[in-house]
């Protein structure tokens, strides 16, 4: 075991993952000598080599797309796209391309690519280095989906994701690279080390896509959340004071409805949270699919606390982040109904 | 605002000559046929300045192959591309007559534009991979791939092995190194050079060729293709058939009147070579150089196929509604099956008998493919259980599709 923030966990996933597979290359805008921006490839070109980890030009749609002719060709391509606000040029090559190769080919070819790109705000990152576009790729046949929420999750979702013979798209909230936000952002922020999902086997371990984790068991009411939101989440429910189960989605598509399903029946109410603007977002979703199937054992209407449906504005940054206080009213809410 | 002509003017590009005018290619400069140096396959492409507005020529207007591009082909070998090209022009007639019997919902013709698809499969290795537009069903043919295969793709029936999920001649043929083809122009060109990235880190022997339209060009993907082609020196060929024609936009539309497609290449560093791509000999001999460049591990080419989109866009296209109904006719470059027909009879390895004989052998087998064809159904016909639309969406079903399927009632 070894102490790791998210930065480290998921490049040793990478690393993991170049070691035990040849046909694995990583790469993507600053990615090879540099390391990455964000630092999550630092040291693979030095270990593995200029032809497996290696710098692109500043092209999103041509890193997917030859990403996809590689994993045609046979390997397991993971791209980088440096921000998920600069994943839009790609666009064609995921959705049309990517989540559609296996099928219009009836099973001949498919593109078993990893995507990963740091997505979320809270680090006065403007409107092109906040956003969570989770919810455009949740809605596409084909791909998958995933965010973690904690260094250990996110090493063994990367692994896993990279195994995956369907392209995933693998949204890492940069706002807890270093350390779990918990949404008070006057408060110093606490370092990964001191939370067990810090401790990391440092070797190969998968954690399975379609996974949700209860990461707080409780019965009053269920909140369902995943990435920067788990944690704000937690800090909510103690204030808060109540007895709330939380589910960290982790895979955010396709879902675990059983867990979502098991665990709204126990506690008859849910609050759906995540830090994307609120129309047609992935809350929506979830909402519905509780309404589906769990109908008859709500006791109060589903709440939904979310980024509003704006642009994320630079200076009010924190007027948009849905913060500790606005999932601690939702509770309020759905306790009361 | 200030009055016509007193400001800046904008300038909206037209074709030489629309419907009830005659056709006009007076600005079209066809250099002679042989004029043309062939340079060495490793030279530097800062070396190649001039080949993006030259135009490869090997067959002179009598026949003969002349000049340092002229491939040398055996007379058997040009005999089998006259077939496939044959093969190819007859298989689409079939196709349309069947489109408009109602058997299938939709056709795209390849005619005049044979040599394009034939020669060049010629020119490359049976296990080079081919990442096609949806003109270039003589890939497939060339590479002798059962034409009751493709009929049965075009016609959705039991025998397709897409499942009905793709609109007719999107094919996908992995066993014959044909990609499956993407309705969504473009996408496959930077692919292509993925691919070809992956062979190259494979230490593979194979290389990789693309082709998009003219009108695609003007597409980001094929910038993205070219950029990353250049840079990582990838070994593939990047075909444009410049058929003159994107449906109704004349290819000044893709900036056609102001270079060439051909001319792209220079500001990548890549080679670019302008072929007359209805002369069977010159498309061979030039996609071969570029075949054998990128698999000496000098890099890509950039080729431009210089043609004419004789049939219309498909069947859902009227051109005679934008072009001159008479154009093809007077397109200076001939008819590429016409064109090596004359070159085999001129060097007596062929005949006007042999010739008849051989159309009268073709019409025949691809009359018995599509009676075989039809004998798995047509347009109409389900092509499997409607359960197998669910499948292949990801490697596994995940429960919603299971779920989704059992709603269906599958």
């Amino acid at each position: 075991m070894a102490t790791m923030n998210m930065i480290q966990a998921i490049n040793s996933a990478m690393d993991v993952m170049l070691s035990k597979d040849p046909d694995v290359v990583v790469f993507g805008e600053d990615v090879g000598y540099f390391g990455g921006v964000f630092r999550a490839t630092a040291g693979l070109q030095q270990k593995h080599g200029l032809t497996r980890v290696f710098d692109t030009p500043i092209c999103e749609a041509g890193i997917i797309a030859t990403a996809i002719g590689m994993g045609v060709y046979g390997l397991r391509p993971v791209a980088e796209i440096q921000f998920a606000d600069y994943i839009l040029p790609a666009f064609d090559q995921l959705v049309s391309e990517a989540s559609r190769l296996r099928y219009r080919s009836a099973g001949e070819f498919w593109a078993p690519i990893t995507v990963r790109t740091p997505c979320g705000g809270g680090i006065f990152g403007g409107q092109t280095h906040s956003q969570s576009p989770e919810s455009i790729f949740t809605h596409v046949s084909g791909l998958k989906t995933v965010m973690p929420s904690n260094p250990y999750d996110a090493k063994g979702l990367l692994i896993a994701a990279i195994e995956e013979d369907d392209p995933v798209i693998f949204l890492e909230p940069k706002r807890i690279y270093n350390g779990p936000f918990d949404g008070h952002h006057d408060r110093p922020l606490s370092s990964w080390s001191k939370f067990p999902q810090s401790e990391v086997p440092e070797g190969y371990y998968r954690i399975p896509l379609s996974q949700a984790a209860i990461v707080r068991e409780g019965s009053a009411a269920t909140i369902l959340t995943y990435g920067t939101m788990v944690h704000v989440s937690l800090a909510a429910v103690a204030e808060a004071g109540l007895d709330v189960e939380v589910i960290d989605l982790r895979t955010l598509f396709p879902l675990d409805a059983e867990t979502i399903e098991a665990s709204v029946k126990k506690t008859g109410r849910c609050v759906v949270v995540h830090e994307a603007s609120r129309t047609s977002g992935l809350g929506a979703e979830l909402m519905a699919l509780v309404q589906e199937r769990c109908f008859h054992h709500l006791e109060a209407p589903i709440e939904r606390v979310t980024g509003w449906d704006t642009p994320y504005p630079h200076a009010f940054e924190w007027n948009y982040f849905p913060g500790p206080d606005r999932v601690r009213a939702a509770l309020a809410r759905v306790m009361e109904g | 605002m200030s009055k016509p002509g007193s400001g800046l003017s904008l300038h909206i590009p037209e074709p030489p000559a629309r419907p009830g005018q005659p056709p006009d290619f007076s600005k079209l400069v066809i250099p002679k046929a042989g004029a043309q140096p062939r340079p060495p396959v490793d030279v530097p492409a800062a070396q190649l300045r001039d080949t993006p507005y030259d135009l490869i020529r090997v067959l002179d207007e009598s026949g003969r192959a002349v000049g340092e591009w002229n491939p040398r082909l055996d007379a058997a070998v040009l005999r089998k591309g006259l077939r496939h090209m044959m093969l190819t022009r007859a298989f689409d007639e079939r196709m349309l007559r069947a489109q408009r019997q109602g058997k299938t919902s939709f056709y795209i013709k390849s005619t005049g534009e044979e040599a394009v698809s034939v020669a060049q499969a010629y020119a490359l290795d049976a296990r080079d991979m081919l990442f096609p537009s949806y003109r270039q069903q003589g890939l497939l043919v060339a590479r002798d791939w059962p034409i009751v295969d493709m009929m049965c793709q075009i016609y959705n029936n039991t025998g397709d092995r897409l499942k009905g999920r793709q609109l007719p001649i999107m094919y996908s043929v992995k066993d014959a190194g044909f990609f499956s083809i993407s309705g969504n122009l473009g996408t496959q060109f930077p692919q292509a050079v993925g691919w070809a990235m992956a062979s190259a880190y494979k230490h593979d022997t194979r290389i990789a060729a693309a082709w998009v339209g003219d009108g695609t060009t003007a597409e980001g993907d094929f910038h993205h293709a070219l950029t990353f082609a250049a840079v990582y020196r990838a070994p593939v060929v990047l075909n444009v058939v410049n058929n003159q024609w994107a449906i109704s936009s004349y290819q000044a539309f893709a900036g056609g009147d102001e270079t060439t497609f051909a001319a792209r290449a220079l500001g990548y560093g890549l080679p670019g070579l302008r072929v007359d791509g209805n002369d069977f000999l010159a498309v061979y001999a030039a996609t071969r150089w570029a075949a054998e460049r990128a698999r000496s591990n000098h890099g890509a080419t950039l080729l431009e196929l210089f043609t004419y989109r004789v049939a219309p866009h498909s069947t859902s296209d009227d051109p005679a509604k934008y072009r001159p109904e008479n154009e093809a006719e007077k397109w200076p470059l001939g008819d590429p099956i016409e064109r090596l027909k004359q070159h085999l009879i001129v060097a007596g390895e062929w005949s006007e008998e042999r010739q008849v004989a051989l159309e009268a052998e073709i019409d025949e087998q691809i009359r018995a493919a599509q009676r075989e064809a039809e004998a798995k159904g047509t347009l109409g016909t389900p092509p499997a259980s409607p359960r197998t639309m669910f499948e292949d969406v990801f490697k596994d079903m995940p429960w919603h599709l299971h779920k989704q399927r059992q709603e269906a009632g599958y």
